[in-house]
């Protein structure tokens, strides 16, 4: 890129004989920076199109859609009992939540009963889910905010060694270690043995053993704070009307969470702490995050202690997938992912298929605040800001 | 489900018809409806937005939520298949603003005074509409193939 014309980008100093130094600040006009697709920081396919005066964001376009795949276009083609495991490719960061709240709405429209274990099973992998994407969000805002950690890549490492326990946990569990296909209509797919609740309290031991190394690292940083706080301040009304959702939407002190909100699965049973903060920037977003793995870790013990016992799928075993039909009507429901309210509305028209399914992304409503609260922020600004919102590409284009 | 005294307010109001999620809005009083929902009644967090294509016509779906009672409503409008047009509410929630961009770019429904309807999801220069029912899923992605540079043309 060229530099525009009448001189340089930067202020020039200029030595005027026997004086002091003196610099000359120069108004070189707006610079568009065109920011991704293709990025580290951008956390996938995320583009931005910057327009600065000097190192300040005036103006800030965000263009999205490289990562969609049509999934709504394809539900419309497939049987209730098929679509589960395709929406677990949207937020790939926590595929079950997606799944999970698919079928919820599967199970209102359709009136379909749930087994209790299997509510209290699904909590189970949803909680663990939200630890292992909150440690990929740490890490890879280590990442972004670079020099300051130690190269960042310390961060990084260690959380995805603590991730990395998860995801064997999750493989011996299911099968799988991410897309774990857990959630059914009407049920769970695997169940949990008394050698697997060992294995889980231990893991959760370990994690939470961790998690003062994190904190040290991170928000017991100076460098780390200074990059933070007051940085991207989100207010009460601007987080409201904008619609964004999740610990983001915590951060700006509105205690809004859908476990507690509208509970499903076993959220009405497990008593738990909603995390709040005020301040609304980039330091009260990362902290929310991180006493949610703090509080996520404890809820998998209390599931694990008062887990009912009885079946996990009390449906009649399906010949053929397309034999199940919805009643005509709508239905939404929602379940808090890592990333805040993800929603299923369906309209269907009684046939096997649905005729509308409209995904109500976190993501993509938390990417909309970017253009309100980048601008007057710098350059480097952009990269912490991005990373407390934890966006997840596949999420934001379905 | 949504409160039934801001419901009834609706029906007496805007001649709303309530349905399972919420209400259906005629759609010349959609704006003011809204404004009254956020300024009055307090639903002033935007929850969704939302297509439907049906035999006639498209429904444009909003959801709103008041925080306070923990009440999400969804305002349903009717917009006509020979011409899909309804107002904006981009300025009265700014979440609406993506939403709106949304089922413009996969329903072809225009928003009169949206800020910046632009296609969002699919490729500026993308013929069509993929969500309406006409648009077959085999349809061909109409993409010129990039071609590959000649050894004299890289030289």
């Amino acid at each position: 890129m060229g530099l525009p014309q009448g001189g340089g980008t930067y202020a020039r100093g200029r030595i005027v004989s026997g004086g002091p130094i003196e610099v000359v600040e120069r108004d070189f006009g707006e610079l568009a920076l065109n920011m991704g697709p293709q990025h580290p920081s951008t956390h996938g396919v995320l583009r931005l199109i910057l327009h600065l005066s000097g190192e300040t964001v005036i103006k800030a376009i965000p263009v999205i859609g490289y990562l969609h795949r049509g999934v709504e276009k394809l539900s419309e083609h497939l049987a209730y009992d098929q679509l589960a495991p395709i929406y677990e490719r949207d937020d790939y960061l926590a595929p079950t939540a997606n799944s999970n709240a698919y079928v919820l709405a599967v199970e209102k429209l359709g009136g379909i009963a749930v087994p209790r274990r299997a509510q209290w099973l699904r909590a189970f992998v949803s909680e663990w889910q939200r630890v292992s994407s909150h440690l990929v969000w740490l890490g890879t805002l280590g990442l972004d905010l670079g020099g300051a950690l130690g190269g960042g890549t310390t961060l990084y490492m260690y959380c995805f060694r603590e991730r990395e326990k998860i995801l064997d946990f999750l493989e011996e569990l299911t099968g799988t270690r991410y897309h774990t296909n857990f959630n059914l209509v009407g049920g769970a797919r695997y169940d949990l043995d008394a050698a697997m609740v060992a294995k889980s309290n231990a893991l959760a031991a370990s994690v939470e053993a961790a998690l003062p190394e994190f904190w040290s690292m991170s928000g017991g940083n100076p460098i780390f704070v200074e990059r933070t706080r007051n940085v991207g301040v989100i207010s009460k009304d601007l987080a409201m009307g904008v619609g964004i959702t999740g610990p983001t939407l915590r951060a700006s002190g509105i205690a809004y969470d859908v476990r507690t909100a509208a509970p499903y699965d076993a959220y009405g049973e497990l008593p738990f702490t909603v995390i709040t903060r005020t301040a609304g920037d980039a330091e009260s977003r990362f902290q929310v995050r991180m006493d949610e793995i703090a509080v996520s870790l404890k809820l998998v013990r209390t599931i694990v202690e008062g887990l009912p016992t009885g079946p996990i799928f009390t449906r009649k075993p399906l010949k053929n997938p397309k034999a199940t039909k919805l009643p005509k009507g709508e239905a939404y429901a929602a379940v808090e992912s890592p990333r805040g309210e993800l929603g299923f509305h369906i309209v269907s028209d009684g046939s096997a298929k649905p005729y509308r399914l409209k995904i109500n992304a976190p993501s993509f409503k938390n990417l909309q605040i970017v253009p309100h609260i980048l601008p007057g922020g710098l350059v480097a600004d952009v990269v912490a800001i991005l990373g407390s919102l934890d966006p997840v590409l596949g999420d934001v284009d379905r | 489900m949504p409160a039934p005294e801001i419901v009834a307010s609706l029906e007496t109001r805007f001649s709303a018809t309530p349905y399972a999620l919420g209400v259906e809005i005629p759609a010349v009083s959609l704006l003011t409806a809204v404004r009254a929902l956020r300024d009055a009644h307090g639903y002033r967090y935007y929850v969704l937005g939302t297509g439907t294509e049906g035999a006639t016509s498209f429904e444009v779906t909003h959801a709103v939520r008041n925080l306070l009672s923990n009440d999400t409503l969804f305002v349903k409008v009717v917009v006509p298949k020979d011409a899909p047009e309804i107002d904006s509410i981009a300025f009265v929630y700014a979440g609406a603003e993506w939403q709106e961009r949304e089922i413009w770019d996969l329903f072809g429904v225009t928003f009169n005074g949206h800020p910046d309807l632009r296609r969002i999801l699919m490729p500026d220069e993308y013929p069509g509409h993929p969500l309406r029912k006409s648009f077959a899923m085999e349809t061909p992605w109409g993409y010129r193939k990039a071609e590959a540079p000649t050894p004299e043309a890289g030289s």
